[in-house]
């Protein structure tokens, strides 16, 4: 288990690296002069040398790599070129927004997309999972902003339950992380449903059902937790997502977050601010699939053999 | 072949063309017997007759402009009322099913084209060449969700051209690791050693002999990956990031129609619900061909 981990461990170290070459390779592509942004419209040439200058903007690429290697293990991401203030400060205001958003969806998707899950599997071809199956369809097709817009013009401007938009207190965040969670719910219930059919129909079930224990020690005590590996993977990469899809999610509902962020660094060609958001993204994408792996190493006993043979 | 009312255990002996033949066969009736993948077949049918009859169906310009006529509702003339330019909503989307369909299957033929051959060479000569594509595979699925395609639309520019390329490279991992697992599982097979003995080049034993043994994955994926594709593309639409004004690209028409949707939610609704149904047909058809496509099931 212990080799398994450490060997998971450093195979994540060479993709980190990738993955810092390649944000930091495809930001040196984009048109347009890094200084000319940084100096303003209005700046002299010798201002815009200046600057150049200062941010290391002469310096052979290695050397500007090395630099911002540097910058990301000591927390220096950079300057916006729009707001003019530390990337750092930017990502650091806005990421806890965008952890709060992506967790409480998370935390929805799984409490409603397991516990569909588990119900339609018990109650096979009921009429309860023929209707939850048919929204996990419908949750899964949807556009995450055209859902987002839909609850808006339902709940607050036809109903005037909710606020549309904006930061304030729970209130604000009920329908974006609705929103958020509803596709990752969508396909939790499906997962559940169709791991729990496998897990049921495995001999230890039947043992445990000739036994004569009641059904509900079957399903929550012996099947459950097999039928919940499958579903612990997923979760860990729907964390992931829901970090990704909480650009278009932040966007509708004006919630401002690092997603809305990148967005709108994008749009304003502000590339320090995108080379450290897509980088923060992409690292953390990373850790939980690290952590993902480990879990179920731990919860599926199999894997580690598998890791010793190695 | 489990399936006994479409082949009879004693016909399996035929010739590997008829056998092949009957292979077909099987999957399309089991296909076709699943009420969903009638349903998606129906739902991408009807959407493919309207992108390729889009010039017939429309009744108004998809382009042109008529200001006296903007935002108006539902009526007789525009079957799905018009927008902030007073362009009629059903012919615009009627082109717009044009653009997404494209989308979504150049995007797989991108995902195809480089990725296939990347796994499969990856998987069938192993080795440093097999460590490096996975580690460059690894960087690539580093990128939650929708955000590699918004990086590299971000270095490539806006416009439909570059939301191909954008959603086709972006699903290019999954097809690399995908036909990577499949190759592995295929070369060890006696078919394989077989050509090798019989003096066959490795790229011929890749391309001729185990690509088409691992077809049925590929295909799967690529259903949904068409349906992925057209969600990601109508994500950069809306932000954005993907078609340009006056694109009638689903996600953009809904982006515009934001900032009316309290006096013309039309301009919201529609788009989405196109999107919704096409991305659920092919959704349903994947499920059907992949229970179609697995022996195990069938």
């Amino acid at each position: 288990m212990y080799q398994y981990i450490m060997r998971r461990l450093l195979l994540t170290i060479p993709v980190v690296i990738g993955v810092s070459l390649l944000v930091f390779s495809l930001i040196r592509l984009l048109p347009g002069d890094p200084a000319r942004a940084l100096a303003g419209v209005t700046a002299t040439p010798e201002y815009i040398e200046q600057v150049r200058e200062r941010y290391g903007l002469n310096d052979p690429v290695y050397v500007q790599y090395g630099n911002f290697m540097r910058g990301l293990v000591t927390g220096d991401l950079g300057v916006s070129t729009f707001s003019r203030r530390p990337v750092t400060t930017e990502i650091g205001e806005r990421f806890p927004r965008t952890l709060t958003l992506a967790s409480l969806s998370l935390l929805i998707a799984t409490v409603v997309g397991v516990s569909a899950g588990i119900v339609s599997a018990t109650r096979r071809n009921s009429i309860f999972d023929n209707a939850s199956m048919f929204v996990a369809l419908v949750g899964v097709a949807a556009p995450v902003f055209w859902m987002a817009l839909m609850l808006q013009l339902l709940f607050a401007v036809q109903l005037r339950w909710l606020p549309a938009t904006g930061m304030g207190g729970i209130s604000h965040l009920v329908l974006p992380s609705i929103t958020l969670g509803m596709a990752s719910a969508a396909l939790m219930a499906r997962i559940t449903r169709s791991s729990m059919l496998d897990v049921l129909k495995q001999d230890f079930i039947t043992t445990a059902r000739s036994k004569g224990l009641a059904e509900r020690v079957v399903i929550y005590k012996h099947a459950l937790k097999n039928a919940l590996i499958p579903v612990v993977t997923v979760l860990g990469l729907q964390f992931g997502i829901l970090l990704g899809g909480a650009v278009l999610t932040e966007t509708v509902f004006a919630w401002p977050g690092v997603g809305r962020l990148l967005v709108d660094s994008i749009l304003r060609r502000d590339y320090p601010v995108v080379q450290g958001t897509v980088m923060l993204l992409a690292f953390l994408f990373v850790i939980i699939n690290l952590v993902v792996d480990v879990i179920y190493a731990f919860l599926d006993p199999r894997i580690h053999y598998q890791g010793q043979d190695n | 072949m489990s399936n006994p009312e479409v082949v009879p255990e004693d016909l399996e002996v035929d010739s590997a063309a008829t056998e092949e033949h009957s292979e077909f066969r099987a999957v399309i009736r089991h296909l076709l017997r699943n009420r969903g993948a009638v349903i998606g077949l129906a739902i991408i049918g009807l959407f493919l007759v309207a992108a390729v009859f889009a010039p017939v169906l429309a009744t108004h310009s998809a382009t042109d402009n008529n200001l006296t006529n903007r935002l108006q509702p539902i009526s007789g003339e525009n079957w799905l009322g018009t927008d902030e330019l007073g362009r009629d909503l059903y012919s615009r989307m009627l082109y717009g099913g044009r653009i997404s369909l494209g989308i979504g299957l150049i995007s797989v033929v991108i995902g195809i084209g480089i990725g296939v051959p990347v796994g499969s060479v990856s998987g069938y000569y192993g080795g440093k060449l097999d460590i490096i594509t996975q580690r460059f595979i690894d960087i690539m699925i580093a990128f939650p969700g929708i955000l590699l395609a918004i990086v590299i639309v971000t270095v490539l520019g806006v416009g439909v051209e570059n939301v191909m390329i954008a959603t086709g490279v972006a699903s290019v991992p999954i097809y690399a690791r995908l036909v990577r697992g499949s190759v592995l599982a295929a070369k060890e097979q006696s078919y394989v050693a077989a050509a090798r003995a019989a003096g066959i080049g490795d790229f011929s034993i890749i391309f001729r002999h185990i690509l088409p043994n691992c077809l049925a994955p590929i295909i799967v994926q690529s259903t949904f990956q068409i349906a992925t594709s057209i969600l990601w593309a109508a994500g950069l639409g809306f932000l954005g990031l993907g078609a340009q004004a006056p694109t009638p690209e689903w996600g953009a028409i809904l982006s515009n129609g934001r900032d009316y949707i309290r006096t013309a939610h039309h301009l919201t609704t529609y788009p989405g619900l196109a999107i919704l149904f096409m991305v659920l047909g092919f959704n349903l058809v994947g499920d059907g061909l992949r229970d179609a496509l697995d022996p195990k099931t069938r």
